[in-house]
């Protein structure tokens, strides 16, 4: 495919401090048999030294592989053509021995899967030290004194042991760590980094970020940070590009993009992220339709049939980047004068949906039922060792007691970090049997009471569950109609009744009813997702437990499966135990939440009140950690970054479990700390539905 | 790390006595050294035959757990027993494995080399010509027939002599006995002799290798340390072998060792297409003859062997990955 002339983008003239210029860059993978997917189709910056640019798209809008194309690490038949100059030297096109020479000395990239970037056989500082003797002629003991430092300055405690540990010893920030330490080894002009928190938990990724910062400063290179959350880059970069389908769209300093988006998929995308700082539950602004496949582009913009801005020449002529107002400041669409004159916002492009409110929810919560309560559950695991003679060495204490209820029509949002046990919950009380120690109830009934088959059936009815990933969730060999057929058919649903309801299920979550014929495989990711949700409703459930059930999808996905959710719920009277990570979603979604720490509920209440003034140090650090896509509160934010990695929950700490990273711990007297090494803290009631379990428990704002 | 290798042993110990008095107490029950002595003429009085038997520890009237008390009891004197004509088994046995040996160990360690070499390059090469090459030669010569690629052999080996117009190749026996002198003075003749039975082995051992090799370096081309590799500033080349190879290796050589359990006993068909006198041979003889003593040491020394070579596996597993031997 050819780019016609006028699509062309170009930045006016080479930028005398610019240490990275790209010039329509073009990426194109041939597929077997002919054709291929355009990747990258005319993307032009300039970098200049010691600038952090931000690089933000969903999967599949080519900011990762126009960054491989910098690197020159694109498998060979990949067709590369434009021009990428470092300091002033052309990469593309160069022999692999220049190239090499040049890579991991001038430009230096960080990848997003920290756990297999590095070559298991090898210790860590043997690695690093190979990145040091790669470029400069030093002998092994000097590369490994070097390589010591460096992991030092990454923040590797005991880093000269540490150097000597293998990769597998060590957990995934401390990865990204060893990672980074290699990226900045030779003092590198550029640093391109690739997603590289996206794998992490949020009190990981504030670790890192953190270390990112100090990389920078101490190398003085300019960064590229790639990423699909707009949270991230918000405090980090100075400018920002926007990527739509191989193309970039928008390009600003940070807080142009940010307050005066101009391009229409910049506003929905900032209008579809989850905020930490929003006031209350509320609707997000999705992005309807999916972003196109880069194999068959439509004509004209690649935007066009998800933009509510759409008039007719957008089908005809692809947009160039030009300049909104002053240089700076760069938008590929037809009508971003019109949005500027106008001053648009989100609200004022993508209509705002009206969500509903169940009647249920006008009654006191104290006056509804409980659809589920638990109380002290436990579930220990036994450690075991050996291969033939299996002996128990430990337990891992994966849920240690653990009480919530959930009041009918109300959404509890469960978080924590991976290892907190949220998940170890969920499926305790999806498995309806007597717990280990303490009780559940699901609408009443006492899951020790259950005695058989038939009695377990019919409380399933009341309770159904809707998983993370919607690709292995479903089978791909049954159509979706048979999918949301199924369980019917195991509780006995008349024939004639399953075919009414597949189609009104269908009708319910947003898909077409005449697509019951179609495989899961026929649908994308947010569609796929639905049918899980059409599914797990297809018994009118009270209850619907989820499971992370937006983390897999992409951004502007994401927004119209929240707002479906929120959706149903008022429609349906439903109640939802929500698990997940991402404390925005729960945020946007959940009346309650409760934040896990290793096995335990540390924190617990209405969503207002524990996000406006979180108690217990761990929902504080837990809270400060999530970068809100806001750049002047972000770069004001105070940011509590807590020690080290959760321990191991075979081996909790003694006492309150969170003491070994608590930042309040640490400006405890010898005295006060005493009474959390000796004593677990119960929860203390901080307000209204609102408690935590620390001895010195105070609220502290970190929104 | 040590300790684990004391116990592994300690356990081998154990399995290789029970694999023995298995393989002895099946012999023994199940052939019959008795029937040599069936249609001779004239026939041999019972009383004679039991005799025999009896000096040979093969008679079948003697119940067969007092044939193994004495049969264990031997070997703990370090006799391995005698054969229905009186040979001794140990002799045969430290003989023929010689004659295998040297013939196994030079083709499973080239077959190794060569299969991992061609297994890594032809992966390296994906969906090339080098690739589709070298895959469907070792396709080909894995559902070839042993005898099929021997006989294939020695057809060329006769014409590049004739072509020659003297004696290059050499493929019948170990060595030429119309030859004078002793062992040292015929060492060209006898590695004249070694050449085609050891590609032989060496083409069948290297093919089957490759084939592993070349998925499992496919499998790690694409990893992402490769990738981190190559942003450091490695060349494309160091980063396959230093960081691809290297890892890919870690499964290959674990199937390699492997091949150690058949070091003796795996060359039957070239063994007999060479006119080879090795332990295959003599394997296939002994069953035929009914010689529970000599099969039994046989079975007893490939036991011993599979089991050596799971502990080779397990010693060199932990010297190539480093998780297995940390944590």
């Amino acid at each position: 495919m050819t780019t016609p002339a006028e699509v062309r983008t170009r930045e006016p003239k080479p930028d005398e401090s610019a240490v990275l210029v790209v010039d329509n860059l073009h990426v194109a993978f041939p597929v077997l048999g002919g054709g291929s997917v355009n990747a990258v189709r005319g993307l032009s910056y300039q970098l200049r030294r010691g600038e952090a640019l931000g690089i933000v798209g969903e999967s599949g809008s080519g900011k990762s592989v126009s960054s491989l194309a910098l690197m020159g690490l694109l498998p060979r038949t990949t067709r590369v053509t434009g021009s990428v100059r470092l300091d002033g030297q052309e990469l593309l096109g160069m022999h692999d021995r220049e190239a090499s020479a040049l890579r991991g000395k001038k430009i230096s990239m960080i990848f997003q899967e920290p756990l297999s970037a590095l070559t298991p056989v090898y210790t860590v500082g043997a690695q690093v030290s190979e990145a040091l003797r790669v470029h400069n002629d030093i002998s092994k003991e000097k590369a490994l004194d070097r390589a010591v430092e460096l992991l030092d300055l990454v923040g590797i405690p005991n880093p000269r042991d540490r150097a000597k540990a293998f990769p597998h010893e060590f957990s995934g920030g401390m990865r990204q760590r060893v990672m980074i330490a290699m990226a900045i080894a030779n003092d590198p002009d550029v640093i391109i980094a690739d997603e590289p928190t996206t794998a992490l938990d949020v009190t990981i990724q504030a670790q890192i970020l953190d270390v990112l910062q100090t990389a920078r400063r101490e190398t003085g290179a300019a960064v590229i940070m790639i990423t699909h959350d707009l949270g991230v880059v918000a405090g980090l970069a100075d400018r920002v590009l926007v990527m739509y389908a191989g193309r970039p769209v928008e390009l600003g300093t940070t807080d142009e993009v940010y307050y005066a988006p101009r391009m229409p998929y910049t506003l929905g995308l900032l209008g579809s992220i989850p905020r930490l700082d929003a006031s209350g539950r509320s609707a997000l602004t999705p992005i309807e339709g999916t972003p196109p496949s880069l194999a068959n582009l439509p004509s004209g913009c690649p935007f066009r049939p998800r933009c509510p801005l759409a008039i007719d020449i957008c089908a005809e002529t692809e947009p160039a980047l030009d300049p909104v107002r002053g240089a700076s400041h760069r938008a590929a669409c037809h009508r971003k004068d019109e949005i500027e004159t106008n001053g648009w916002t989100v609200t004022d492009v993508f209509p705002v949906p009206d969500l509903g409110i169940a009647e249920i929810e006008r009654v006191p919560r104290e006056e509804r039922p409980a659809a589920l309560a638990v109380e002290g559950l436990v579930k220990h695991y036994p450690l075991m060792k050996g291969v033939a003679f299996k002996r128990q060495v430990g337990t891992v204490q994966a849920v240690d007691g653990v009480d919530f209820d959930i009041r009918e029509g109300e959404t509890l949002g469960l978080v924590g970090e991976s290892g907190c046990g949220k998940t170890t919950t969920l499926l305790q009380i999806l498995e309806l049997v007597e717990p280990q120690a303490g009780t559940i109830r699901i609408a009443g009934t006492d899951t020790r009471d259950l005695r058989g088959g038939p009695a377990r059936k019919a409380l399933r009815r009341d309770l159904q569950v809707v998983f993370q990933d919607p690709q292995a969730s479903l089978d791909p060999r049954l159509p979706v109609g048979d999918v949301l057929a199924e369980p019917m058919r195991t509780h006995g649903y008349h024939k004639k009744q399953i075919d009414a309801r597949v189609k009104e299920l269908l009708q319910l979550v947003g898909l077409e009813p005449s697509h019951a014929g179609r495989y899961p495989q026929e649908f994308s990711g947010g569609q796929r997702q639905r049918v899980g949700i059409a599914r797990a409703l297809a018994l009118e459930p009270k209850l619907v437990v989820l499971d992370e059930p937006v983390s897999a999808l992409d951004v502007s996905i994401r927004a119209g499966v929240i707002n479906l959710l929120m959706q149903l719920r008022a429609e349906l009277s439903l109640s939802y135990l929500f698990v997940a990570h991402d404390l925005s979603v729960v945020r946007v979604i959940a009346d309650r939440v409760a934040v896990m720490y290793l096995g335990r509920i540390v924190e617990i209440g209405v969503v207002d009140s524990v996000y406006a003034s979180p108690s217990h140090p761990y929902t504080q650090a837990l809270l400060s950690a999530i970068p809100i896509p806001d750049p002047d509160k972000e770069r004001t934010r105070e940011r509590i970054v807590l020690q080290g990695d959760l321990p191991s929950p075979a081996n909790p700490p003694s006492g309150c479990r969170f003491r070994t990273r608590c930042q309040r711990f640490l400006t405890l007297t010898e005295g006060e700390k005493q009474l959390c090494i000796d004593r677990y803290p119960p929860l203390i009631p901080m307000g209204p539905d609102h408690s935590a379990a620390c001895h010195y428990a105070e609220p502290v704002a970190v929104i | 790390m040590g300790k684990y290798l004391v116990r592994r042993l300690v356990n081998y110990v154990v399995l290789v006595f029970i694999a023995t008095s298995m393989a002895y107490l099946l012999a023994a029950t199940s052939l019959n050294p008795r029937s040599h002595f069936l249609g001779r003429n004239p026939p041999v009085p019972v009383t004679t035959q039991d005799d025999i038997l009896n000096r040979y520890n093969l008679n079948d009237k003697t119940p067969v757990f007092e044939r193994y008390g004495t049969w264990i009891d031997n070997i703990a004197h370090g006799n391995l027993g005698r054969d229905y004509d009186g040979g001794y088994v140990g002799a045969n046995l430290s003989r023929r494995m010689w004659v295998s040996g040297q013939l196994l160990l030079i083709g499973t360690i080239l077959g190794g080399l060569v299969g991992v070499a061609a297994g890594a390059w032809a992966a390296v090469r994906h969906k090339k010509a080098t690739d589709v090459a070298l895959t469907q030669g070792a396709f080909f010569i894995l559902s070839c027939p042993v005898f099929v690629i021997a006989i294939l052999l020695q057809v060329g080996a006769t014409r590049l002599n004739n072509a020659v117009g003297s004696r290059l190749i050499s493929f019948s026996g170990q060595f030429d006995p119309a030859k004078p002198g002793g062992f040292f003075s015929n060492i060209g003749d006898r590695l004249d002799h070694l050449i085609l039975p050891t590609i032989t082995l060496m083409l069948a051992g290297a093919s089957y290798l490759m084939l592993y090799q070349r998925s499992a370096m496919l499998d790690v081309l694409g990893s992402d340390y490769v990738r981190t590799a190559r942003a450091k500033g490695l060349r494309r080349r160091t980063a396959l072998i230093k960081h691809a190879l290297r890892t890919a290796l870690i499964p290959s050589v674990t199937l390699f060792t492997y091949a150690f359990a058949t070091i003796f006993v795996g060359a039957t068909f070239t063994e007999t297409i060479f006119g080879w006198h090795g332990m295959g041979e003599w394997f296939v003889q002994t069953i035929q003859g009914s010689d529970t003593n000599a099969v039994a040491a046989i079975t007893a020394v490939v036991g011993v062997l599979i089991l050596f070579a799971s502990f080779l596996q397990d010693v060199v597993v932990a010297m190539l990955d480093p998780r297995v031997r940390v944590g």
